[in-house]
This record gives structure tokens, C-alpha cells and sequence, in this order.
């Protein structure tokens, strides 16, 4: 019963001022709003970025690290003079030693989705006397598909052709149209060291990069490593996925104890990107505070000014046995009514532009605007609304608190 | 019949620090006994008004000591004040400190649903007895704001009323009112006393008023005169 009378009395006093009110929570209602949407964005579009990252690179990547030389240098007493040289890589071989030991270890680890063999060649393309650089991966095209979703880029041709065709060959749009080369044409591929494989062109794909569709092409294996005159044992790199991507610089350090091999996880690879994605991410969630803020002091306002306004109100209730706690808690209540109101409405105003949104056509290989309806972040726009009317409540609710009845009633 | 103590000081004084250190009150110990209509009165600046707070328990700093119904109320926390006040005291001020968004009957039913003894339906029950008492029954729903000044204190009287305190305390009661309305006042306060044993203490500068009541303490310079 107690609580029930500050009750009416909070609600009494929303009622005779209902467009205060209402003006107060369609400020609530505009920032959680704001805040809500904001925040499905960062998570949508990274979400769309990480996975166009993901079509190209693994979460980690083992390989054999460059070895650099150490000079010569006087190490005891009895050598006078220092040897000088010019430190260089020393490893003869980026192989990595018993590869398809590693993938199997690899493999069972709990944590790994996929793993795949690769060998790296460095290419030129050549029909006629037309020639292009660019990079050949040799890889299990069905594995690597499973991490990077080549089907999805594939404009013809298909995937699996590849595997029954030793001397196969998948390139990107931007080769074929250079070298004007249609499906089940052959085209000359020259390594670094000069080997010359002609190879049947089995499939084509277009990636939203230009640069990789006129450089990157996908062959067996067993191409790629003839392209370097090594044998079948020869693997520059093992592409690990593993389940969840923002783990992969730690998960990647057990990775390389496992191996003994150094690792690069992708956060490291794409550093720029990375980078970008934390910007983006402060200014949104600046953006959304500022308005979160606003909305606050709108509230603060209308409570400060209610308060100031009832000042014999609050005199009275406080002599006829109301206690400074009874009076912050009916202005509190009045706040947190606008508060929830516009939270509410703020919810729900999210869950509108968030389904807008998603109806915008972007183009390219993004297609639609990348955002959904994102439970968690939208419960947290709820909470955070109601933490912050409380906090905008209470802040000039203790005022009320520290009314002195004497005062008002000698005036 | 032996007189009940209600309330009791012991050598209240209080001081005003601004703008100079002036002692308002002085040594004031005096006895109100139940049932009885008191009346303070004074020149303006004697701290009749001021006395009338500090037993009003809302101004805690005096020195003395201060017995509501022999408990001892100096020095207690101020959220146990306000429940004292709550069960104890009736207040009328000069002015009717109604809540203007209120229905006359509502603002009479605070204090009771504050003090949560009774309930909703049964504080209704008694309110509606109160108005009928003061005669304004049917004046119960209109908002506190729409009622004439005579109107609003018979509310503000019934609102002290409500939780059957006590001690009503009185600022003034009359001192806005006309002649007519100040009678009805006055009436109503003696049937208080007098048939249901409430104890009146009124500050007041209406001679007739204070004549007219039980018992008259003047004040002078802070001193109990008379």
C-alpha cells in the first residue's frame, strides 16, 4: 500500500501533463532508436566484412618463416678480427615438412572446421602474346571451397570439374577477358622458375576485387607444385578455419606449438581492415551516446522542472509523512515511466528502420543493405534506456529529497 | 478528571544564524494537554511560528528537549519523524497546500494511504465522513484548484484529520479567510477539542480567535510572556 500511493501520485502527475510527457519519451524513444539501429549496423556490416575477408582469407595460416642469416661475429679471445657479412634468408625450401602428418593432426584438433594443403606459385598467364601475372593456389578445391565459399563466386564452369581434371584450371573474369579465353580453353601458365603448363580453363569467377579476378586463378595441387618443380610433398601452407574467427590470434600460438611452424591469423594479415572495423565501431557507438544523452537530458529536464514547479507539493506530501526516499521515488517512477514508454517505442521504432534498411539495394556483391533484426543488441538498447531515465530521474530527484517543508511553508 | 500530557518541551531554544546570530527562542517549556484548543500567539518576529515548527518535528535544530506523547522526540532520524508526523500530527497552514491535480477526496486520502493502516475502500469510507463533518460532501470529486478559499481550507482541515492524529497543528488557519468562513473554522476546531479529544495548537494573530480558544501562551522576544 505504501508504495501503491507514490504510485498514484507519480501517475497523477503524468497524466495532467501528458504532452510533456509524451515529448520527453519521443526523445527516449528517437535515441534508443538510434542506438538500437547503430549498433545492428556495426554488427551487420561486420559481419558482411568479415565475411568477404573470409572469402579470401583463412582465420590462420601456417607456414615456414623466412630464416635470416646471423653474421659471424669475434665470439672468444683468441680470434682478433670480426666476420662481417650481409645477413640474407638462408632456408632453401618454404616446405613444410610431412604436410599431410600436420593436416591430419591439424584436422583433429576440436576447435579446427576445416584445414587445407596449399602451395603458392607465383604465375603468368599467357595466350598468344598476350601475358598477365598474378598468383596460382594450388589447393583441394573441395576444401577450400568448404572455407571460402568459391561456389558462390563461380560464373561458370563447375567446381568439381577441377577435381577430374589434373591439368585443370579455375580463373578469375579479369584473366579471361584479357586473354580473351573462353571455357575449355587452354592457356599457358609460366612459373617463376620457368616451367610451362598448359592447362584447360574449367571455370570462372568473379569476385568483387577486380585485382584478384584478373590475377588469381585455382588448380590441383599437384599443378601448382610441378609449376615449382617439386614433388607431391611439397606444401608452402596449411589455411586453417577454426570456430570462432576472433579467437584466432590465440588459438593460432597453439597452432604453431602444435606444428613448430610460425602462423599468421587474419586479424594480423588484414591489420588495415581491422583497424577500420574499430573505427567504425567508436564513431557509431559515439554517435548513438550523443543521442542517448540528449534523449536523457530531456528527461532530466522535464523532472527538474516538475520538481522545481512542486515545491509546496513536495512540502506538504513531506509534512503530512511522506520521508525524502517517498518523494525520489514518485519523481524517479515518473522519469522511468517516460523512460520505459520511450524505450518501448524506441524498441519497436529500431525493429522498423532496422526492416527498412534491409530493403535498401546496394549493389555489387553486397546486394541488400547487410543488417537484421539483432536480438542481444536490442535488449541491451532496453536496458540501457532504462538505466539511463533512471539515472536522469534520480539525479534531480534528490533535490526533492532535500526540500525543507519549514522553509516553503514560513515563505 | 487529570489532564493527559500530550506534548512537552523542555527549554526549547533555537537560534537564526543569518545575517547574525540572534537567539528567536528562548528557554520555552510549556505542557498541551488532550483535548485541548491552544492558541500561540504574538507580535510578528516573537517565534511563535518558529516554536510551532520545531514542535511541528519538520525543524530538527534547537536545543531542548521535545515529548510527544512522552516519547522523546529530539534527535530522532528524519524518515522516523516523518512517520511520527504521519500517525501524530495534523497540519492547517494559512494557505491550503492542496495538490491542484488531485480530486478534494484524493488529497484527503494521501496521509491515510501513506500510513497504510487502512484500506483503499475503507480510507475512501472515512475521507467521505470527513467532508460530511465539514460540510462539503459534495464538493468530494471536483479537483482541489476548482474549490473557493473557504472550501479548500475545510479540505486541508479534513485532510489533517484523516489519520486521527493527536496533535493538529495550525499556521494561521484563519488568516485567509473571511469572517464567515473563519467561524466555521473556528467551530470545527472546537468540536475537535472538545468531542473527539484531538488537541489543537494554533498560531494565530486573530485576537478573537485566540480569545476565544481554551488556552492562550504569548509570546514576547522569544519568551513565554503569558
Amino acid at each position: 500500500m505504501k508504495t501503491g500511493v507514490n504510485t498514484e501520485i507519480a501517475l497523477t502527475h503524468i497524466l495532467t501533463r501528458k504532452r510533456q510527457t509524451i515529448v520527453a519519451a519521443l526523445g527516449v524513444t528517437i535515441g534508443i532508436a538510434i542506438y538500437i539501429t547503430m549498433n545492428t549496423l556495426i554488427i551487420g556490416t561486420n559481419r558482411y566484412s568479415d565475411n568477404a575477408i573470409f572469402k579470401t582469407t583463412p582465420h590462420v595460416r601456417i607456414y615456414k618463416e623466412d630464416e635470416i642469416s646471423k653474421p659471424l661475429e669475434k665470439d672468444s679471445a683468441k680470434i682478433k678480427s670480426t666476420v662481417i657479412i650481409n645477413p640474407k634468408i638462408s632456408n632453401i625450401s618454404k616446405n613444410l615438412i610431412n604436410p599431410v602428418k600436420l593436416l591430419d593432426e591439424i584436422k583433429r584438433q576440436p576447435e579446427v572446421t576445416s584445414a587445407a594443403e596449399m602451395v603458392n606459385a607465383n604465375v603468368f598467364y599467357n595466350n598468344g602474346k598476350s601475358q598477365l601475372n598474378g598468383v596460382g593456389w594450388g589447393i583441394n578445391i573441395v576444401e577450400a571451397n568448404a572455407m571460402f565459399d568459391i561456389q558462390s563466386t563461380m560464373v561458370a564452369g563447375d567446381l568439381r570439374t577441377l577435381l577430374n581434371t589434373p591439368n585443370g584450371i579455375i580463373i578469375g573474369v579479369g584473366i579471361a577477358d584479357k586473354l580473351s579465353l573462353k571455357m575449355n580453353d587452354n592457356i599457358s601458365v609460366i612459373s617463376s622458375i620457368g616451367v610451362i603448363k598448359l592447362l584447360k580453363v574449367v571455370g570462372l569467377f568473379k569476385t568483387s576485387n577486380l585485382a584478384t579476378d584478373k590475377g588469381k586463378s585455382y588448380m590441383n595441387l599437384a599443378t601448382a607444385q610441378q609449376l615449382l618443380g617439386q614433388g607431391p610433398s611439397y606444401v608452402t601452407d596449411i589455411y586453417v578455419n577454426i570456430k570462432d574467427p576472433e579467437q584466432a590470434p590465440a588459438y593460432g600460438k597453439v597452432l604453431s606449438k602444435l606444428t613448430g611452424y610460425s602462423f599468421e591469423d587474419w586479424k594480423a594479415a588484414n591489420e588495415l581492415f581491422v583497424a577500420g572495423k574499430k573505427i567504425r565501431a567508436i564513431m557509431f557507438t559515439v554517435i548513438s551516446w550523443a543521442i542517448l544523452l540528449v534523449a536523457a537530458f530531456g528527461i532530466y529536464n522535464i523532472v527538474n522542472m516538475t520538481i522545481s514547479q512542486k515545491m509546496n507539493d513536495i512540502a506538504i506530501l513531506k509534512a503530512t509523512g511522506f520521508s525524502g526516499g517517498d518523494v525520489v521515488k514518485i519523481f524517479v517512477m515518473e522519469a522511468m515511466v517516460m523512460g520505459i514508454i520511450g524505450t518501448i517505442l524506441g524498441f519497436l521504432m529500431a525493429a522498423l528502420l532496422t526492416n527498412l534498411l534491409s530493403h535498401i539495394y546496394i549493389g555489387a556483391d553486397i546486394g541488400y543493405f547487410p543488417i537484421q533484426f539483432e536480438l542481444p543488441v536490442s535488449l541491451t538498447g532496453v536496458g540501457v534506456g532504462i538505466l539511463v531515465t533512471f539515472g536522469a530521474g534520480f539525479i534531480p530527484a534528490r533535490k526533492a529529497a532535500k526540500v525543507d517543508p519549514v522553509a516553503i511553508f514560513r515563505k | 478528571m487529570e489532564k493527559k500530557v500530550v506534548l512537552k518541551t523542555k527549554a526549547i531554544g533555537k537560534y537564526f544564524y543569518d545575517p547574525l546570530k540572534f537567539k528567536v527562542l528562548d528557554n520555552i517549556s510549556f505542557e498541551a494537554y488532550q483535548g485541548e484548543f491552544l492558541t500561540l500567539v504574538g507580535k510578528s518576529g516573537s517565534g511563535k511560528s518558529t516554536l510551532l515548527y520545531i514542535l511541528s518535528t519538520m525543524d530538527t535544530e534547537y536545543e531542548g528537549e521535545l515529548f510527544i506523547d512522552d516519547a522523546l522526540i529530539t534527535g530522532q532520524k528524519v524518515n522516523k519523524l516523518a512517520a511520527i508526523r504521519n500517525k501524530n500530527i495534523g497540519f492547517v497552514f494559512q494557505f491550503h497546500y492542496l495538490l491542484p491535480e488531485f480530486s478534494c477526496l484524493k488529497n484527503i486520502m494521501i496521509p491515510a494511504l501513506k500510513l497504510g493502516k487502512y484500506s483503499h475502500e475503507e480510507v475512501e469510507q472515512q475521507a467521505y465522513e470527513k467532508l460530511d463533518m465539514l460540510g462539503i460532501k459534495d464538493q468530494a470529486l471536483k479537483p482541489a484548484s476548482k474549490l473557493s478559499g473557504g472550501q479548500q481550507q475545510r479540505v486541508s482541515i479534513a485532510r489533517a484529520l484523516i489519520n486521527s492524529p493527536k496533535i493538529i497543528m495550525c499556521d494561521e488557519p484563519t488568516g485567509n479567510l473571511d469572517s464567515k468562513n473563519t467561524k466555521i473554522v473556528f467551530d470545527t476546531f472546537q468540536q475537535i477539542a472538545h468531542e473527539f479529544g484531538q488537541t489543537i495548537i494554533a498560531v494565530t494573530h486573530d485576537i478573537d480567535f485566540a480569545k476565544a480558544s481554551d488556552r492562550t501562551i504569548e509570546l514576547a522576544d522569544g519568551k513565554i510572556v503569558g
